[in-house]
Order: structure tokens, then C-alpha cells, then sequence
């Protein structure tokens, strides 16, 4: 699990990826034919094939967090915050954060129990949030975190035994699935790995890269909800951690190819690999992006079942992220034009 | 051996100690304060007890019992449901910083875990703006129900799992906070005790479960029998959502309570010493209970004459506290400076009549 951790731990809020960026192009170096970092910051990675599959084959992650962007200083020292992604608030108070590419520590503080009133129980808003990293003064403050400063959550990788909690596993776990497969043996076609930008603010760095990789199809690598918690009403959990990696049908971003989830389903079957499907209709991933790119782009997704995801600490099974690697990789293995016959 | 502030307090944050179950942070404030000591025994509810006996007097002196309680809030398994653990406050626990929330679960082993949380799509719209109570909140192991089973049983304790770390300004967050910083200043006490003279036999006691019942404070109280006490907790700092009017700034020093749950000459006492000390000091009014444990020292027996001196902290009673190191040493100084003041004519300086 030391990719994972790694890429976990490292700091990447939308359009602030440089970290990230950096350790993929590490991990990746030497096992692609081409390497490409466009204007917004994507990693276009061309791994060439054997030739026998006439295909271009686009296989996305990305690299972006959600988290929050330093908007102004107070005169105590403290700094203003906005959500960068979608965040509930209700999960940002009294929490740890890095602030910056120094990761300096902050926390975002919270009013003590004992002075709250009878509202206490009304979600405090972001806009009302502050993140306390000790400075005492405006100037301190803009000193050390100026506007625009990314703010993202503190959160030390664990492995728990059969699941590991740590933060931004949406989308690092995809993320690092893409890099075994790049650090694999060449497939059949040629493998175009995006690890793109700024999924979590409307899917812009897919956007750009799916049109300049030009792609037959696509695959999106990316984690999913799973709230299979104990619960009273009789609502779907999405996916369910040990069930294997999600397969999705359709969600608010695109309706996913049939063709490619039948050769994805039938692998799993064929491996004895454990796959779900998502509940549809919830979540989005960069396949709206690519599916609609040109002239359009046969999308599927497969996705590492994820609790509490877009949260300070969220928690996946291993056996999961193992299986969704080793679907991945088979699946592609059995890729061939005739997939796409209808 | 020097002693590093910094490090001695984030060890007393980074161990285990929520109320009922301090075990482990009094065993290693015992570790520390034997060494500057004359004796120390643990009592019937578990504060560990300490006894710096007078350089000057031989025989009966008179007696300053100095307090800091040694519990933090926590969580207490209720239920084990499934693969996930239900849980109730142990203290005053906010439950609107919990989800999310890194904490380790002290079953068979110590069990890392997160608060969770449910996706705010599943709220509906009208809930979503509410904070989930503490009662429809679940802990995640990451673990089957079946290992569950086996590892965690209902009253085990959970405490919040948030390392120390120093921010700007010579600040130091972590959880734990309330109280560990005041138990650090004791520990700067006696430090400072080491190489001074004093007439009076120093108590310091490290109390129990004041989060929940003052219980440590109150025996301690009781069967130590002092002449004086000053009692040493946090109070509200400056900070998000807290102002100049509700809380005291960080780095300007100790707060000194003056109200009826505090002996007026105490204070004054107190506010003298930090003054010639030429110490930067605030005034806290209290005008009802102080909510420390000088509301059941002072009415120990048949009553003693309490002081309070808090240290100010912001966001109390979440993970991410924050304390200014510099106020936890000046509380420090401003206890030894007061006990090296004692002398045979106090208790009589004190006296209301």
C-alpha cells in the first residue's frame, strides 16, 4: 500500500496538483513512450502497444482533491476560507489542515460547547469558518498563507488490516491503479494515461486532455461512495466496501457503454473477481468530460468502493483496490475492436 | 536533565487519559513528577497524589494543595452494531466536530477508527443543515462485524487520535489540551521548586474525572486537607467565534477567576505576585460556579481558601485546542513564585474578619 500512501499524504487541491504531479511523473518515468504535461496540468502518458489491437485507449484517474482556498485575513491573524469542490460543511469544524505548498499547520477552529446557544445545532457555513494556523495579526497572516493559498485536510495514512483510512482516496486509490498499469507490460494498443486536473470543479482537465489524446475509448478510474452504515430507512449504500470494484451504469455525467461493462463483467466473471454495480443516478466522474469529447467516446468507469469520501478520512478495503487493479489490467487484456461491435 | 516544555506537553496530549480511565497519563505524570518530589501515592479514585515536603520546616507545615485535573472528554462504546461501534460522550464532547473525526478505540488493542459520516445526499434537504446528533453517529474500524465482535465490548473508552503539532507564535495544538496544559504548568512548578526555598508542604495533584462529576478534585480535597489550594484549568480563548468579551487573548498570560467561587484575598495574593513578577496577566469575572474544581474544593470539609488560575485555550473541548506555550510556563512560574511567598503570617493575611 505505499503508492496509495504516498499519494494519499501528498497535497493536491484542484488546480494546485504540483505535488501530486510531481510523484506520478516520478513513478511513471521510464515506462511510457511519450510523457505530456499540458497547460492545466495533466499528464498525458503514451505507453505504446504490441500492435496487434488497432485501438486508442484513453485510461483516466485524477489527481485533484477537494478541499479549500484562502479568500482574506482577519485582523486577528485568522484566515477566510471557500470550498474548493463540493464539501459538506458539516464535516470541516474542529478539524486539522495543511495550508500551502509548505504545509504549514492549521486547524479550523470551533466555537466552544459551553457559549453555544440554542442554534447550536444549525451547520456553521463555510464563509463563517476560519482556519487558526496561530498567526496573530492580517499581515502575519498574509504573510504566511496570501489568497489563494490551498488549504487541504491533515490526515496520517492507516492501515486499519483489511482497509486503510486516509484522506483523498477519491481519486489517489485511481491514481495509483494507473501507475501499476503503466509500470505493467505494454498491452495490445496503445495506452493513453491521463492522471488529469480539476475533475473536482467540473471535470476541466479531462476535458482538455481527452481532446488531445484523440481516444477510440475510455476508462475512468476513480473511487465511489459506499455508505453501507447501519441505517433506519431503506436507501441504497451505492456500493458496498468488499463487494468488489463498482461498475456504473449511469450517474449525473454520463450514461456509460454497455459494450465495455459487458467486457469488464465478463472478466470479473471469468478471473472470479467480485464486482457491483453503483446504484444509478448519483456522482460524476470525468467520463462526462470524455464521452462527449469530439466526436464522442465509448466511457466506462470502474471504481473502488469508498466510505466517507470528500471527507477528512475516508476508508476503502484493500481486497477492493487490489480486485479493481486486477479487473483492470485483464480486461484491457481482453480488449479488442470486435468489443465495440454492435 | 533539561526539560523541553514543548515535548513534555505533547507526550501528556499523545497518551490516553479520558474520565474514569487515566491510567496511562497519570503513570507517566508520575514518571515525571517523582523526580521532583518527596512522595507521591495514587488515591481512591485514581489522582495521583504528590508531596513536596517545605525546605525550612521540620515537622508540621502548613499545606498548598495545587490541582490540575488529568482527565479529557472522550466516548464510551454503547453498542456494538455490526461492523460499527455506537457511542455516548464521556464530558462535555461536541458533537458537531465528530464527523470525520480520527479516533482510536481502546478494546483489546487499541483500535484506529474515524467518526463517520453519510453522504449529504441521502439527508434530506431539510437535515441538511443540521449537525447529526451523537446518538445516530457511528465509529468505523474498518473491521468485519465479526472481528468487532472480538475486539470491542460495550464501555470501552474512545479517545480522539490528533498528534500535537506547533503552529505560528510558539502555539501548540492538540487534543487533550484541557487539561494537559495545566498539568504541564504544575510540572513547571516544581521544576522551579527544585532550586527555591519554601515554607509550606506543596501538594500537586494530578485529579481525576472533573469532566464528568469533579470527583478527583473533590476527595483529593478532602483527604489532603490543605490550608490553601489554587486550582489550575483552561479557560476560553480569544479565537474563531470567540472575542475579546467571551475569552481572554493567547500569549498575554494566565487569567486569574474572581467571583464567590474564589477566595478574594487569594486572588488578590495571586494578582500581587504576578505583578511583581512584572507578568502579564488577565482578570477572569465569574460570577456564578467557575465550572472548575474550585466549585467542590472550596466547599471541602468545612471550607478552604481556593484560587483559579486558567490558561487561555481555544476551541475547547474539540481535537484541535490551542494553547500558547509561553502561557503555560509564565502559569508555571506564577505558582512557584506564589508558593515561595507562603509563609508563617498567610493564613492570617487571609482571614476575612
Amino acid at each position: 500500500m505505499r503508492l496509495l500512501r504516498i499519494l494519499s499524504e501528498a497535497m493536491g487541491v484542484s488546480g494546485a496538483e504540483e505535488e501530486v504531479r510531481g510523484i506520478i511523473l516520478r513513478q511513471i518515468d521510464g515506462h511510457a513512450d511519450e510523457i505530456h504535461v499540458d497547460s492545466l496540468g495533466n499528464v498525458l502518458a503514451v505507453k505504446g502497444g504490441t500492435g496487434r489491437t488497432k485501438l486508442r485507449v484513453l485510461v483516466a484517474a485524477h489527481v485533484d482533491e477537494v478541499g479549500l482556498m484562502v479568500t482574506g485575513h482577519d485582523k486577528d491573524g485568522s484566515l477566510q476560507v471557500a470550498a474548493i469542490g463540493g464539501l459538506d460543511p458539516r464535516i470541516l469544524l474542529g478539524k486539522r489542515v495543511l495550508v500551502g505548498p509548505e504545509k504549514l499547520p492549521g486547524v479550523i477552529g470551533a466555537k466552544p460547547v459551553h457559549l453555544l446557544d440554542e442554534n447550536r445545532d444549525k451547520a456553521v457555513k463555510i464563509k463563517a469558518m476560519r482556519v487558526d494556523i496561530g498567526a496573530s495579526s492580517k499581515e502575519g497572516a498574509s504573510g504566511k498563507a496570501d489568497l489563494g493559498t490551498r488549504v487541504g485536510f491533515d490526515t496520517p495514512f492507516a492501515n486499519l488490516g483489511a482497509t486503510v483510512r486516509g484522506k483523498a482516496f477519491d481519486d489517489r486509490a485511481g491514481c495509483a491503479v494507473l501507475v501499476k498499469l503503466l509500470r505493467g507490460e505494454p498491452f495490445s494498443f496503445d495506452l493513453y494515461a491521463l492522471f488529469s486536473v480539476q475533475e473536482e470543479v467540473g471535470l476541466r482537465g479531462a476535458r482538455v486532455a481527452a481532446h488531445a489524446a484523440d481516444p477510440d475509448l475510455a476508462f475512468v478510474l476513480e473511487t465511489t461512495i459506499a455508505d453501507d452504515l447501519p441505517k433506519d430507512d431503506d436507501v441504497s449504500p451505492t456500493t458496498e466496501l468488499g463487494k468488489g470494484p463498482a461498475l456504473s451504469t449511469l450517474d449525473r455525467s454520463t450514461i456509460y457503454d454497455r459494450r465495455l461493462n459487458k467486457l469488464l463483467a465478463d472478466t470479473a466473471e471469468k478471473i472470479g473477481v467480485p464486482y457491483q454495480y453503483k446504484q444509478p443516478g448519483l456522482g460524476g466522474t470525468d467520463a462526462g468530460a470524455i464521452n462527449v469529447s469530439r466526436g464522442g467516446v465509448p466511457t466506462a468507469a470502474v471504481s473502488v468502493p469508498c466510505r466517507y469520501i470528500h471527507s477528512p478520512a475516508a476508508i476503502l478495503s484493500k481486497r477492493d483496490y487490489r480486485n479493481t487493479e486486477k479487473l483492470m489490467r485483464e480486461a484491457l487484456g481482453r480488449l479488442t475492436r470486435g468489443t465495440l461491435a454492435r | 536533565m533539561p526539560f523541553d516544555l514543548k515535548t513534555h506537553l505533547s507526550d501528556l496530549c499523545d497518551t490516553p487519559g479520558p474520565s474514569g480511565y487515566e491510567g496511562p497519563v497519570r503513570e507517566l505524570v508520575q514518571g515525571v513528577w517523582s523526580d521532583l518530589t518527596d512522595e507521591s501515592y495514587t488515591d481512591a479514585m485514581g489522582s495521583l497524589v504528590t508531596i513536596k515536603r517545605s525546605t525550612v520546616v521540620d515537622g508540621k507545615a502548613r499545606t498548598i494543595l495545587l490541582t490540575a485535573h488529568v482527565d479529557e472528554i472522550g466516548l464510551m462504546v454503547t453498542k456494538l452494531d455490526g461492523a460499527f461501534v455506537r457511542v455516548t460522550g464521556i464530558g462535555g464532547v461536541d458533537h458537531r466536530v465528530l464527523p470525520g473525526q480520527l479516533v482510536t478505540v481502546h478494546g483489546e488493542r487499541d483500535l484506529p477508527g474515524v467518526v463517520g459520516s453519510r453522504p449529504p445526499h441521502v439527508t434530506p434537504v431539510s437535515e441538511r443543515d443540521k449537525y447529526v446528533p451523537l446518538d445516530e453517529l457511528v465509529i468505523d474500524l474498518g473491521l468485519s462485524a465479526r472481528q468487532v465482535a472480538r475486539l470491542v465490548s460495550v464501555g470501552d473508552v474512545v479517545s480522539f487520535d490528533q498528534s500535537p503539532v506547533g503552529l505560528q507564535g510558539k502555539l501548540l495544538t492538540a487534543k487533550a489540551l484541557d487539561n494537559r496544559a495545566s498539568v504541564a504548568a504544575l510540572t513547571v512548578c516544581l521544576e522551579a521548586l527544585q532550586t527555591r526555598t519554601h515554607a509550606w508542604d506543596v501538594v500537586a495533584a494530578a485529579t481525576v474525572q472533573e469532566e464528568v462529576t469533579m470527583g478527583g478534585g473533590q476527595t483529593a480535597a478532602y483527604h489532603v486537607q490543605p490550608d490553601l489550594a489554587v486550582v489550575v484549568d483552561v479557560t476560553f480563548g480569544v479565537g474563531t467565534d470567540v472575542s475579546e468579551r467571551d475569552g481572554f487573548p493567547l500569549g498575554e498570560g494566565p487569567a486569574l477567576g474572581l467571583g464567590p467561587n474564589i477566595h478574594t484575598k487569594v486572588f488578590h495574593r495571586l494578582r500581587e505576585t504576578a505583578r511583581d513578577m512584572e507578568m502579564d496577566h488577565h482578570v477572569e469575572p465569574l460570577p456564578g460556579y467557575s465550572g472548575t474544581e474550585a466549585v467542590a474544593v472550596q466547599v471541602s470539609r468545612e471550607g478552604i481558601p481556593t484560587g483559579l488560575v486558567s490558561i487561555p485555550l481555544r476551541n475547547m473541548h474539540t481535537p484541535v485546542e490551542i494553547v500558547s506555550l509561553e502561557d503555560v510556563e509564565r502559569t508555571g512560574r506564577l505558582l512557584a513564585e506564589f508558593v515561595v511567598g507562603l509563609n508563617s503570617h498567610t493564613l492570617d493575611e487571609l482571614r476575612l474578619d
